[in-house]
């Protein structure tokens, strides 16, 4: 059986509805960053899986470069501001950081 | 003539009123009030009269008009102005010289008087309106002035208005003189509809052209004539004038001898020209009927100032019969003559009174003849020519009068004899009532001794009017003939005009001409003479016969005959008939109108009230409950609504998310 873009697309997908739901469901504000970055991939895998498909050269791939670099700058300030979080509510729950609220 | 005279008149008229601004504004600051201001002003005043008499001997009538106001452009525009004539030029003397002779008697009379300086105010005042009323040339200026004249009688009248008695007296004074003013001002609205002018020349000038003629005529002078009933006391409104003794005595001089009654003989003088022949009947009547009813009443009364009061009436019913029957001069001068008599009776009966300490009621007094030489001599003059003795200015002027009505009743003959009947009566009675007063008062015993002996003479700034008054009621200052007026200057200066109406006949009276007229009164003057003698030396013979040597007991008399006595003891009922019938009349009116007033127009307007708070309160229950209500429901839904959504607003990213997830896949299978 040949693998086709169908296959690709399928997998991102699920990938992206894993991301999702974690970044839904999750209240550990690192879980949350860990979907996130699930839904980032799906959209590199779409990105990478259209160049190669596509007929459109190397674009693509470009792209998921600039998407990997910004997925890593976007980890590391979040991960500040959940160490922050953590050391001023002694918790990582994002439901339990809600001053601002009332 | 010297152009600068023409403004004489103008000062003379401008001079009391001076001394009314003076002494009202600075009187306080002036030493004594400021009185001998007021004199001398006042004897300043008499002399320019005179001066004006002398002027207007020598060069005639004129006048001075000036532009007084106008309605508007190309409407008639009123002119204001005076004139010298004969009969303006007499009054300005005969209102001066009493004038100036009473606020020299004022002096003593008023003296420590709280409001004396008001009172010398007041007197500068009244003597300006009678100066204008005199001196104007134009009607409905003389109608001002003649307001004017009400108005500070009122205050003069009123003067002691502490007292209930002058207050009424004022009032009166002012309300009956009122109902006579409407006739006068209606009349001048006819003369001013027909005629369109106000100026006396100018309304003769359009009787004679016959622009108001037949029945207007008769009943314009008739309504103009109502002005000088009420002024002038005539019946059926001299109700006002005994009561008006309620005012300072020399108050009384003042009012009664030339200021405020002259005012309705010297109008019906002004007037006779124009006076229609039924409407110169009416004046007749009045006169003839008003001298007859108050020489009645004067008979019994007991008050020295009422008995005077009466006599004044009943010589002003003389005068303005003298005019009715045709005589105007003849009235005109016994104008003149009375003013000073009867300014010195006035005044000598205040002097009386001054030294009686306030008693008027001359069955008090007696007996003062001894007390009191200067006020009873001076008090015998005027009263012998009150009553028509010769050598007196009364014996001339009412004389004339008699021969006049003699001579009226031979032309027209029937009915009109009554008219000299009545005459001569009044002549008699005069003269009887005249000499119970003199007898009363200074003859016999005294009756109150205690004031008797503290009675004193007055000080001299009262006798010496007492004695100039006194003296000019000697006949020689009007005529150098003591049985005929004719030759007298006054005579010769004011004959009586021709009427315009001259020929015309009314349902009894005929104008004949003055030729024809002044023919029958030669004839008639020496009958005449013959029988007020008489008539008075009955009157006075009957005097002294009850009441000085008491042939005929009085008391007795008087019970036998009660009925009459009482009836003119009080007047005739007058007062007792106006309250039960005019004044009930109006009272129940105004009562009316008041329970009109209370219960329909305060009712109407009540319950325009409570329908407005009804519909108020249901346009505020409607506003409290549909409007607030729609309101407080959109408020509400609002609300609810809110409370709704809150609830999707949870303020959790997460929850967000999941709503665009749905969302997204919603409007996916929305738009697939």
């Amino acid at each position: 059986m040949e693998i086709g873009l169908q296959h690709y697309l399928i997998i991102s997908a699920i990938l992206f509805g894993i991301g999702l739901f974690a970044l839904i469901s999750r209240k550990n504000a690192i879980l949350i960053l860990m979907g996130i970055e699930l839904i980032l991939n799906a959209a590199n895998i779409n990105l990478v899986a259209f160049s190669h498909f596509g007929g459109i050269g190397i674009d693509g791939q470009m792209i998921t470069i600039f998407v990997i670099i910004l997925a890593v700058s976007e980890a590391a300030i979040a991960l500040a501001i959940v160490l922050n979080l953590y050391n001023h509510f002694s918790t990582v729950n994002v439901d339990e950081a809600n001053t601002m609220k009332d | 003539m010297d152009n600068t005279l023409h403004y004489l008149p103008l000062v003379i008229l401008l001079i009391p009123m001076f001394s009314f601004l003076l002494l009202a504004f600075f009187g306080n600051q002036l030493p004594r009030k400021g009185d001998f201001i007021a004199v001398t002003l006042l004897f300043i005043n008499l002399a320019l009269s005179l001066f004006v008499m002398f002027v207007f001997a020598q060069t005639g009538k004129y006048s001075f008009t000036v532009d007084w106001f106008d309605l508007g452009k190309g409407n008639t525009s009123f002119t204001a102005g005076f004139v010298i004539d004969e009969l303006s030029a007499i009054m300005l003397i005969v209102v001066n010289a009493i004038s100036a002779f009473v606020h020299l008697f004022s002096v003593k009379y008023m003296e420590g008087d709280a409001k004396y300086k008001k009172y010398y105010s007041y007197l500068g005042l009244f003597t300006f309106s009678m100066l204008g009323l005199v001196l104007t040339n134009n009607i409905l200026l003389m109608y001002v002035f003649w307001e004017l004249v009400g108005v500070s009688s009122y205050l003069l009248i009123g003067f002691w208005y502490e007292k209930p008695a002058p207050q009424e007296a004022a009032k009166k004074a002012f309300i009956v003189n009122r109902i006579g003013d409407v006739g006068f001002f209606i009349g001048i609205m006819i003369i001013f509809l027909t005629l369109g002018t106000f100026n006396f020349t100018d309304i003769f000038a359009g009787v004679a052209a016959g622009q108001l003629q037949g029945g207007m005529l008769t009943a314009a002078g008739i309504l103009l004539f109502c002005g000088a009933i009420g002024k002038s006391a005539q019946f059926p409104l001299h109700v006002w004038l005994p009561d008006a003794m309620e005012g300072p005595t020399p108050v009384s001089a003042l009012i009664h001898a030339a200021t405020m009654v002259a005012a309705g003989v010297y109008l019906t003088a002004r007037i006779f020209v124009m006076l229609s022949a039924d409407a110169l009947t009416f004046v007749t009547f009045i006169g003839a009927i008003t001298a007859f009813i108050s020489a009645t009443i004067a008979i019994t009364q007991n008050d020295i100032k009422k008995v005077l009061a009466y006599s004044t009436i009943s010589q002003l019913g003389y005068m303005i019969m003298a005019i009715g029957v045709g005589a105007m001069s003849f009235g005109m001068f016994h104008l003149v003559t009375h003013a000073f008599f009867k300014a010195c009776l006035f005044l000598t009966a205040g002097s009386v009174i001054y030294g009686m300490h306030h008693i008027q009621d001359i069955r008090e007094m007696g007996g003062l003849r001894k007390k009191m030489p200067v006020t009873y001599y001076t008090f015998l003059m005027a009263t012998l020519a009150l009553c028509g003795i010769p050598l007196t200015s009364g014996f001339l002027s009412k004389d004339s009068i008699l021969a006049a009505t003699l001579a009226f009743a031979h032309i027209n003959g029937g009915i009109t004899y009554i008219i000299p009947v009545l005459g001569f009566l009044v002549a008699g009675l005069t003269a009887f009532y005249m000499f119970r007063l003199l007898i009363l008062t200074f003859l016999g015993e005294p009756k109150n001794m205690e004031k008797y002996d503290h009675c004193r003479e007055s000080p001299f700034q009262m006798t010496i009017p007492l004695i100039v008054l006194s003296v000019l009621s000697f006949f020689a200052f009007f005529s150098f003939n003591p049985f005929s007026a004719d030759s007298g200057w006054i005579m010769q200066m004011m004959k009586t005009p021709e009427s315009l109406l001259t020929g015309t006949r009314g349902i009894i009276y005929h104008i004949v001409d003055r030729e024809e007229y002044t023919e029958l009164l030669h004839h008639a003057h020496y009958p005449a003479m013959f029988l007020s003698l008489g008539v008075a030396g009955l009157g006075i013979l009957t005097a002294f016969v009850f009441y000085f040597w008491k042939k005929v007991n009085v008391d007795s008399l008087t019970e036998k005959i009660k009925p009459i006595y009482n009836f003119s003891l009080n007047k005739w009922y007058f007062d007792e008939f106006y309250s039960a019938t005019f004044i009930a009349f109006t009272m129940g009116i105004s009562r009316l109108s008041a329970w009109i007033d209370n219960k329909i127009v305060d009712g109407a307007v009540n319950g325009a009230a409570t329908v407005t708070s009804w519909t108020s309160t249901a346009s505020g229950k409607f506003d409290n409950i549909v409007v607030d209500g729609l309101v407080n429901l959109s408020g509400g839904l609002v609300g609810f609504f809110g409370l709704v959504f809150r609830k999707f607003q949870t303020g959790k990213i997460q929850t967000y998310i999941l709503f665009l997830v749905f969302g997204i896949i919603v409007l996916y299978f929305l738009f697939r």
